[in-house]
């Protein structure tokens, strides 16, 4: 994985992180249960995963490989959640990697017919990470259904890329590989909306936030970081108590078997 | 005249005013959309009479009975 | 590490109201959702037709108080009698042709003057245990893998899951442990990994302790052979399937009463405590993509399991012969084992012989079957593949209908092969859940086997 998993737990993560060298870019597969989600990993990697229609199918986190423009990407479909708040076993698998990983692009997967629900874990992963787009999927069901989604405005609204697709007929995916391309090279910056916060606790993220990257050299999550404190987050909390951040950075890459503590 | 959501009878549609219920369900409640201000309709229930399947937010979920009574809501006609 | 800035970090955190940090993720949950619907309002619009309708009547008719469990049944009723029905044909066919080839190759062994031990190592041993998984197991496994497939990709498994959790949340467990047990259908490796879904950590340990009292692949065809072998084969012909699948139905619907017994016993004395809120979502029905299922359950599941049980079956069939070939004091070891444990197998209705056949199959439960049949006609020097005549070979061996039942009953009960204690103690990383997920299985199926049994003879 990634040409970089390794035994070795003294190793300090964070110079592969910081990866200029990094020769395969990653692009993380992230949305809600039932999103259609696996066939999306299925069309861009030409893998045969199997999916199921049930919450929860993709239970830990599956790895497949796609090339565009000669460049080889490394696709990683994380488990589905509603949120990166909760802590749940694998919805901590989807967080740490979006917190961690410093994927080149994150493709949010939504449900054309529940796109409301679905935003909610759009905006939070808009909030960590600039690098994403929104993947409107199932939008022929949508349409089945009398359900009609202005792009333009959406883009607008969201200022990230956003494309329809129907991952069973491959309705989508050229666009979807292209805009993939184009973010994972810096070649379109979205500019995803943020949510405000309350002044207070704006305040204090704004004081924290270079304090954790001082600290921490090489986390680029640090205003997500420094809400989880503020919220009391107890396992973040440890870890910046401890100095182990960093060495989440390292469960959030290889942690895709779920333990039970 | 506030309700609790598990009191709504099938077909009936309220709007959430209060979610007395703490922790990790409330996140999760919340995560799914079941905040203050949301509209909820009763679509049908278990054959066991409980859990209850709503519609919110465009989608089905079933909650149990100890969380929906936990759920303020006022009735929408 | 003590950097500066990580005690000025805390002390910054810890300077915050706490009535305003005990807010954050609600605010910023409600803060999300009112942008949200707000974009959603200025950007999708929607005309409403019936298409939901059809969906809403089809939830209320497959959920409703009077169809809902007999829909339910009637459904696994259809999936058992279709891959009985479906899978005799061709069974048979498989047995054949294997048996046939057997004798091509004794020709070949004897024509090269191989040693008796050598053909009898590699033709009855490792071949004909071979032989028997593929022909007994695969045809059944084509047919049932694709059609539970359609019915968990269409979004019938939520549903289930729905209709029971009043059930479950009796036991003290938790509505998605039906998911996790659907998937145990297939593979109980498979469905203990699936409670990843579940949060609650005591919820999750209940459903891996239980996880294998439902029947996984590698043991639907010895209790669906059994079904219509034993129980089935006298009614006429013309409803002999139905009856079987009958059969198997209620040995699942014991599965899943053991399962949510088990349950509560665990949640009252191991694994104290509440049962956690329970939230599920049904997701919409979806037209099952049939051609990719036809291709990844076959290639997923099929094929992978087959191929498990054949490296498995190989081995031990060489096994097999060896302990009943191998003379110690004019008595083949095999005798030995089988004699030591015959009285403890009598006592719950089994023998010697199936005991040790789940003793040398540990490592996959696929091989029961061609095991016991292979330490029979290695006593009785029977070696017909057919299997029609399987019930005389168990006949001869002093089979009854009581030691059918018993025989299904320990099948769903025992304890899980090798590949699912393994994942147990991957999943757990603990060595006390991993051996307690083996012996209690292994408790209820001694329990419920030597009670059947005690109260079968009395009416038989």
């Amino acid at each position: 994985m990634f040409g970089r998993k390794t035994k070795n737990q003294n190793l300090n993560f964070v110079q592969i992180e910081i990866l200029p060298s990094r020769k395969t870019k990653v692009v993380a597969l992230a949305g809600n249960p039932n999103t259609g989600k696996s066939t999306i990993f299925n069309r861009l990697t030409g893998l045969k995963q199997h999916t199921g229609n049930w919450p929860g199918k993709t239970v830990s986190r599956a790895e497949g490989e796609f090339i565009l423009n000669d460049e080889k990407f490394l696709l990683i479909d994380l488990p589905g959640t509603y949120s990166l708040l909760s802590t749940s076993e694998d919805e901590e698998i989807a967080r740490d990697f979006i917190l961690f990983g410093n994927p080149d692009a994150t493709v949010i997967v939504c449900d054309a017919s529940a796109l409301e629900r679905n935003l909610n874990l759009a905006f939070q992963i808009m909030q960590i990470t600039n690098r994403c787009l929104l993947c409107i999927n199932l939008i022929d069901e949508a349409k089945r259904k009398g359900i009609e989604i202005d792009k333009d405005v959406l883009e607008k609204e969201l200022g990230i890329p956003v494309i329809f697709t129907n991952a069973r007929s491959g309705e989508g995916i050229d666009e979807l590989k292209e805009k993939i391309y184009a973010i994972a090279n810096r070649i379109i910056k979205p500019n995803p909306r943020k949510i405000h916060l309350r002044k207070e606790i704006q305040e204090k993220v704004d004081k924290l936030k270079p304090l954790i990257e001082k600290a921490f050299p090489g986390i680029y999550s640090s205003e997500w970081i420094a809400l989880r404190l503020l919220e009391g987050d107890k396992k973040i909390r440890a870890a910046v108590e401890n100095g182990n951040l960093l060495e989440m950075i390292n469960k959030g890459l290889e942690n895709g078997n779920g333990e039970l503590k | 005249m506030t309700k609790k959501l598990s009191e709504l009878r099938k077909g009936e549609k309220a709007m959430i005013v209060r979610v007395n219920l703490n922790g990790l369900t409330r996140r999760r409640l919340f995560d799914l959309g079941f905040i203050p201000g949301t509209i909820v309709s009763v679509l049908f229930e278990s054959p066991l009479g409980d859990p209850v399947a709503y519609l919110v937010r465009d989608t089905i979920i079933a909650l149990r009975k100890d969380e929906s009574e936990k759920i303020e809501v006022e009735l929408i006609n | 590490m003590n950097k500066p800035e990580i005690k000025e970090i805390l002390e910054i955190v810890d300077s915050c109201n706490p009535k305003v940090r005990e807010k954050i993720d609600d605010e910023f949950v409600e803060e999300i959702y009112i942008t949200a619907s707000r974009i959603v309002s200025r950007s999708v619009k929607k005309k409403v037709n019936g298409f939901e309708q059809f969906e809403l009547r089809l939830d209320q008719l497959l959920t409703s108080k009077y169809f809902g469990f007999p829909l339910m049944m009637l459904l696994l009723a259809g999936v058992f009698f279709l891959t009985i029905k479906g899978a005799n044909y061709p069974s048979k066919l498989l047995a054949s042709m294997f048996f046939w080839l057997e004798g091509q190759l004794k020709i070949l062994f004897n024509y090269f003057n191989s040693p008796w031990w050598l053909t009898g190592f590699l033709i009855d041993g490792v071949y004909r245990a071979t032989a028997w998984v593929v022909s007994v197991m695969f045809p059944p496994m084509a047919i049932f893998f694709p059609i539970f497939t359609i019915l968990e990709d269409a979004g019938y498994l939520p549903r289930v899951a729905f209709n029971l959790d009043k059930l479950f949340k009796w036991a003290g467990a938790h509505g998605k442990q039906a998911l996790t047990m659907g998937m145990g259908f297939g593979c109980n490796a498979a469905g203990v990994v699936s409670t990843r879904i579940i949060d609650s950590p005591r919820e999750r340990l209940i459903a891996i302790l239980t996880n294998n009292f439902v029947p996984c692949n590698g043991r639907w065809p010895l209790i669906i052979m059994l079904a219509s072998v034993f129980i089935a084969a006298s009614f006429p012909a013309s409803i002999s399937s139905i009856v079987a699948s009958g059969v198997v139905v209620a040995v699942t619907i014991f599965g899943i009463i053991i399962t949510l017994l088990v349950s509560k016993i665990l949640s009252k004395t191991l694994l104290k405590g509440e049962p956690s809120a329970f939230k599920l979502e049904l997701p919409p029905y979806r037209k099952p993509q049939i051609l990719r299922i036809l291709y990844t359950s076959f290639i997923d599941r099929t094929l992978f399991v087959l191929g498990r049980a054949v490296t498995m079956a190989a081995p031990s069939g060489g096994l097999i012969w060896l302990l009943g070939n191998i003379y110690v004091n004019g008595k083949t070891l095999m005798s030995f084992g089988v004699d030591f444990l015959n009285p403890i197998g009598k006592a719950i209705g089994l023998d010697g012989a199936i005991l040790l056949a789940y003793i040398i199959a540990i490592p996959a439960n696929e091989i029961i079957i061609p095991t016991i049949i292979m330490i029979y006609s290695n006593q009785t020097k029977m070696i017909e593949l057919e299997i029609n005549q399987l019930k005389d070979l168990f006949l001869q061996n002093e089979w009854t209908v009581l030691t059918a039942v018993c025989l299904m009953l320990f099948s769903l009960l025992h304890y899980p092969c090798s590949t699912t204690t393994w994942t147990i103690y991957k999943e757990t990383r603990s060595i006390k859940w991993t051996i307690l997920s083996n012996l209690i299985p292994l408790a209820v199926a001694f329990i419920i086997c030597f009670f059947v049994y005690r109260i079968g003879i009395l009416f038989l």
